[in-house]
């Protein structure tokens, strides 16, 4: 299954705008995108209470990963978005 | 109704009928046994208030917007659902079951802590409104009762005060103390606000009544003296509106008017300058300090707008409190007592030797006239030890905030180490009466015209004028315009407070002359309460 490993752009976190920028993004795309950190189990990205349950800090690094088709395609949109600082 | 008397927290007198906030609904002792449907009525809940808050988002723009937005999609939530779906299935009724769920989820919030944790304040209201629904109860929020009114409350969330609209003319709750959110809002819309005023909430909705955001007064008034009050509050906003021009008493003894700032946005043409700079926003939720470069950026973007005007920035401000984990600060039990502000580099020097290079750089890069004080300074040896690494770095101009009451009895030996000082009269009036900023039952201790903290304050300014060095005040206090007057009238040498506060300190100073402005203070010292010197200066 296609993994990426990015960093958190946002300064303040995956919360507020950032985090529901990412959610937006996740729920657009054709398939699952599931988004953990280090200590947490990945989560489903098109959930927002999932996403700010990671705790994610500005960077931090998380790991997306998405199967089937179209996952290459919806890694680098969700990594895009992540890595820029939404907050800004 | 009796005469209610609170904390004035945000200037300003108005008058109207008030209404309550919807109180949230409460679940029935009794559970129910569940129907059969139990997970589509949950589901049709949360699609209402989904639904409810987009409409409210698309009312509002800004971060409101941006708030009530993401809290719908938190109601419309596939993992909220899933758990909704998990306690039905547990034998939970609809209210039930969304209740436990949200209960469990704020638990993981909360325990993330900073600002996830406040996100379980969200999910408590979208609880409450769902709840509301399913029980068909008054949805709790906002009152809309379609005129222009009070508006009352145990406390107010950022929530609530995020969609409050021109019908409200004031706000008094029955919790909150002088920094709680309530307050900060209040000023910062200019609207007059009483915090902590016990009996608010017993006070019948509909019932007129004055309230003076200076004295903290909530009185039962006719309807025909509410709408007098309101005019008159009405024209006089007008009038410290329309005044402009340095701040002076009305013997024209200049009292320079500056702004508190966390960056370049808040800074408005009117003022001075700017009196505090919080430089907490570049470092909070960073894994690592920000290079120096980009602390340079952030810091001329200020400098600019400032033009050739004073800027004082406050070094980094952080603590186990408002953690930082580059700084590997330890999880303390008091925070508030342990290492936090100019302490923290006992700890690890490096942050404010690169704070104080980023600042350095973009002083010389403008034409700002920049001063930089430390937070939490305790002796004159830390005074001294900060002064010289202020000059090290190329500044000119070094000095220390005055929070805790140990450096304001030791004002004279602070101010020969250097240039000048500033009192935080919040955190002041929290150490001298040890009493939690953040506890709002505690508020009339947290009162700056609490006797033990005016004459604090009074200390600092005489040691100021005896050494000739410049004493400001930059604590919400010094937006209260009887009090700037007071504080004007010790030899406080300027004011900084948040920009809608400016106009009407303005007006006050320029209405009395320097030696009505010492006496004053002669009034406010001598009196044995808060509330007695409070009165003593108001009615004098």
């Amino acid at each position: 299954m296609p993994t990426r490993d990015v960093v958190v752009g946002s300064r303040i976190g995956l919360h507020g705008r950032p985090a529901a920028t990412v959610v937006k993004t996740a729920q657009a795309q054709s398939v699952t995108v599931r988004i953990g950190t280090g200590e947490k189990p990945p989560v489903d990205a098109r959930s927002i209470i999932a996403v700010l349950s990671l705790g994610a800090h500005g960077g931090d690094t998380v790991t997306i990963s998405a199967d089937g088709d179209g996952a290459d395609a919806a890694l680098a949109a969700m990594a895009e978005v992540l890595e820029k600082d939404l907050d800004a | 109704m009796p005469e209610l008397h609170g904390l004035g927290v945000s200037p300003g007198r108005t008058a109207g009928p008030v209404h309550a906030m919807g109180a949230p609904p409460v679940l029935p002792a009794e559970v129910p046994a569940p129907g059969p449907d139990e997970t589509e009525r949950a589901a049709k809940a949360l699609q209402f208030v989904a639904t409810s808050l987009d409409e409210l988002a698309a009312r509002v723009t800004g971060p409101a917007a941006e708030v009530l937005a993401t809290q719908a999609m938190m109601a419309a939530d596939m993992t909220l659902a899933e758990a909704v779906t998990a306690k039905v299935a547990y034998g939970r009724p609809a209210a039930w079951a969304i209740t436990d769920a949200i209960a469990d989820q704020q638990q993981q919030f909360a325990s993330l802590g900073g600002y996830f944790a406040e996100r379980a304040a969200d999910l408590a209201d979208l609880r409450d409104r769902a709840v509301a629904w399913l029980l068909d109860v008054p949805m709790p929020g906002l009152p809309r009762p379609g005129v222009p009114y009070v508006l009352v409350a145990d406390d107010l969330s950022p929530a609530d005060t995020a969609l409050l609209d021109d019908s409200v003319l004031a706000i008094v709750t029955r919790r909150g103390g002088p920094t709680s959110h309530t307050a900060i809002l209040a000023r910062a819309r200019g609207l007059p606000a009483v915090v902590g005023c016990a009996g608010i909430l017993d006070v019948p909705d509909g019932t007129p009544v004055s309230v003076d955001g200076v004295t903290g007064a909530v009185a039962e008034v006719s309807p025909a003296q509410a709408e007098e009050i309101a005019a008159a509050g009405q024209e006089e906003r007008e009038r410290n509106a329309s005044l402009t021009g340095p701040g002076q008493t009305a013997d024209g003894v200049a009292v320079p008017l500056l702004q508190n700032v966390g960056g370049a946005k808040d800074l408005t043409p009117d003022g001075a300058g700017v009196g505090l700079f919080r430089t907490e926003f570049l470092f909070l939720g960073r894994t690592s300090a920000p290079p120096v470069a980009e602390q340079e950026t952030a810091y001329r973007e200020l400098f600019e707008v400032a033009g050739d005007r004073k800027v004082v920035l406050r070094t980094l401000d952080a603590g186990a409190d408002k953690p930082l984990p580059f700084l590997g600060l330890a999880a303390e039990d008091n925070p508030a007592l342990g290492v936090r502000g100019l302490r923290t580099s006992r700890v690890d020097p490096s942050v404010l030797a690169e704070q104080l290079e980023a600042v350095a750089r973009a002083a010389t890069a403008t034409s700002a006239d920049v001063w930089v004080m430390a937070p939490m300074v305790a002796t004159a040896e830390e005074a001294a030890e900060f002064a010289a690494l202020v000059y090290k770095a190329g500044l000119r101009t070094a000095g220390v905030m005055i929070e805790v009451p140990a450096a304001a009895l030791k004002a004279r030996q602070i101010l020969a180490e250097v240039d000048f000082v500033s009192l935080g009269t919040n955190d002041l009036s929290q150490y001298t009466m040890a009493a939690d900023r953040m506890n709002g039952e505690l508020a009339d201790l947290l009162d700056p015209w609490q006797p033990a903290v005016l004459e604090l304050v009074a200390l600092v300014a005489s040691a100021g004028q005896e050494l000739s060095k410049p004493v400001g005040v930059c604590g919400e206090s010094a937006g209260d315009p009887l009090l700037a007057c007071v504080y004007a009238g010790m030899g406080i040498t300027t004011l900084s407070m948040s920009a809608p506060s400016v106009a009407a300190v303005r007006a006050s100073l320029a209405s009395r002359t320097s030696a009505e402005c010492r006496r004053l203070a002669e009034l406010a010292l001598a009196a044995p309460t808060a509330e007695s010197a409070r009165k003593a200066v108001a009615e004098a």
